[in-house]
């Protein structure tokens, strides 16, 4: 079937005429629509989409297209677009229709690409389930008793059970690999400031980054070529040439030094997952990779360094939603300040609130020091950690979760359980370097992720090493039973 | 570290977030919870280190003082709750 194929074997199809867009567009509309159980889409545009693959035909018809005309993807649904709502997965915004557009979706509608619709996620990216959504939580495609991970669970699950043949997403603490790892598809959370920030609602901005979920390393290496790149209308945003990432798929393995942190692959780590992830380190020695074991004791301290920083910068950017300018407002309000918090009390669900307090907390005057400094200190730490890996290593390979997929509603009434289990994910987005999961096998039918993590701006090197282990094993190919 | 339902209710008012009375137990065993988790931080002498605020050590970037937004407000003011004569409407502030 069609929608079994890659984005790269689409492009083909399209450019060879085996389909049309408006074909292909129709038929990935019907799939959301049928497997509308899952909840992966807060929004399907499916007027706007048709009109765009209408266009898209006249276009390839005429020859002179470029790459991505025509292909239908998804975004998450804090990527602002113009004239459709953007929700974050929350009451706040649940009327909200952004008057400007985020650069990620600009960039990747100027490329020709049909826009499906927009992805379910945790309220405001916050969570680890995409169970804090207004929306309700999204299934997971291999078995929905399951979560999908969070906060980018939509694009995740949308990719998985083929609804999409890609998705955007973003990641400030794991929130593209977690669920891309539970969900069996590959996800990339590339370099602090490659990918545009502008029109992304912030959650935490000096961790957050735009990134892409696909079946394949290749996909992403395809997509994110178009969607990288410096823009002055984010502050953040580096000024550093975009490579052609496909182009350099393909390189040789041998010799590649993969680093293994010894404070991840211990005692602690779940066995059947160990096991999956030996067989994967096993496959890459077989092309010809080392690996060395590497300390990194800092790594420890990434969960409460992550959750002051995370939490400080939570409270200062949602300090914006005031109930004045944009959207939800309470009723008969009594004077400003009951605007402003029973706005934002009736608007915001609990895990929203619960970070919002900590981070007002930790701000707070008096504590300034012992929280957010120590934290942006032990930040330093960490980094400094990957620093030394790197003078050793070319590429960190680690586990993205401690567990597959949970069950939904099993961990809601813990929060510091569901934080604790972003162990393997955090110390990358403090550091700000880039990283991927990869599908690497199965535990008990549920898949599990294999992660890279790369140096600063090293996504082609991470794209290949993926890729290589991709054209080695069928991993990603999997499809799960209910969407064959 | 344990916060009381009454710190509870000062830093939410510091928030500007309205929180239900019988939450608020809740949220002190949550938040107490997370600041436990995050003492363990003082296990690190940072005493010499230099806080990182960028993950690449930026500065900020500077721009030529030049207009390029044009005025949009209706626009802006297209999607917002109360709106009169171009003026974003709260309840009184001054008698």
């Amino acid at each position: 079937m069609i929608y079994h194929q890659t984005l790269t074997e689409l492009i083909k199809a399209l450019r060879s005429k085996k389909i049309s867009s408006v074909e292909l567009t129709r038929l990935y509309l019907d799939r959301i629509h049928q497997h509308a159980d899952l909840n992966a889409f807060i929004t399907v545009t499916d007027t706007q989409a048709l009109a765009d693959a209408q266009r898209a035909d006249q276009q390839l018809h005429q020859g002179n297209a470029p790459l991505l005309t025509g292909i239908p993807l998804a975004h998450k649904d804090l990527f602002c677009t113009q004239g459709i709502r953007t929700s974050c997965g929350s009451k706040m915004l649940d009327n909200f229709i952004a008057p400007y557009q985020a650069t990620v979706v600009d960039k990747l509608a100027n490329a020709g690409t049909v826009l499906l619709g927009k992805l379910n996620m945790d309220e405001f990216a916050m969570g680890s389930s995409n169970e804090n959504s207004f929306y309700g939580a999204v299934a997971n495609p291999w078995d929905q008793t399951k979560v999908a991970g969070g906060s980018s669970g939509g694009s995740a699950a949308a990719v998985a059970a083929r609804l999409t043949p890609a998705a955007t997403g973003t990641d400030t603490g794991g929130s593209i690999r977690q669920p891309a790892a539970f969900c069996g598809v590959s996800g990339l959370k590339p370099t602090y400031g490659r990918v545009s920030r502008y029109g992304m609602v912030a959650y935490a901005s000096s961790l957050d980054q735009g990134g892409l979920f696909a079946q394949t390393a290749e996909d992403i290496a395809i997509l994110l070529s178009v969607m990288a790149g410096f823009d002055a209308k984010d502050s953040t945003s580096v000024d550093c040439p975009v490579p052609d990432y496909h182009a350099t798929l393909g390189n040789d393995l041998r010799g590649l030094k993969i680093g293994l942190p010894t404070v991840f692959f211990n005692a602690n780590l779940n066995r059947d997952i160990g096991d999956c992830l030996q067989q994967a380190l096993n496959e890459y020695q077989r092309a010809g990779a080392e690996l060395i074991e590497i300390a990194m004791p800092m790594l420890e301290y990434a969960i409460p360094a992550y959750y002051v920083i995370a939490c400080a910068e939570c409270s200062a950017n949602l300090a914006r939603f005031d109930g004045v300018r944009y959207g939800y407002r309470c009723q008969h309000p009594q004077d400003l300040t009951d605007l402003y918090s029973r706005s934002r009390g009736e608007a915001f669900g609990t895990e929203v609130k619960r970070r919002i307090l900590m981070g007002t907390y930790a701000l707070s005057s008096g504590y300034y020091d012992a929280y957010y400094l120590k934290a942006q200190k032990v930040r330093r730490l960490i980094a400094e950690d990957f620093k030394q890996a790197f003078e050793q290593v070319d590429v960190i390979m680690a586990p993205v979760t401690p567990t597959t997929a949970f069950g939904i509603g099993e961990k809601v009434q813990d929060p510091i359980q569901m934080y604790l289990a972003d162990i393997y994910t955090i110390a990358v987005n403090l550091a700000g370097l880039p990283a991927m999961s990869i599908p690497a096998g199965f535990v008990n039918q549920l898949p599990v992720g294999l992660q890279l993590i790369g140096n600063y701006f090293a996504e082609s090197s991470l794209l290949n090493i993926a890729h290589a282990y991709q054209q080695r094993t069928n991993w990603h190919q999997l499809c799960p039973p209910a969407f064959r | 570290m344990s916060l009381s339902a009454d710190e509870i209710k000062k830093i939410a008012h510091l928030a500007r977030l309205s929180i239900q009375t019988e939450n608020t137990a809740d949220y002190a065993k949550d938040l107490s919870g997370l600041l436990d988790l995050v003492a363990q931080m003082n296990q690190l002498n940072t005493e010499s280190i230099l806080p990182m605020a960028h993950p690449l050590d930026q500065k900020q970037r500077l721009r030529a003082d030049e207009v390029t937004e044009i005025n949009q407000r209706d626009r802006f003011q297209a999607i917002a709750p109360a709106v009169e004569a171009g003026l974003y409407l709260v309840p009184k502030v001054i008698d």
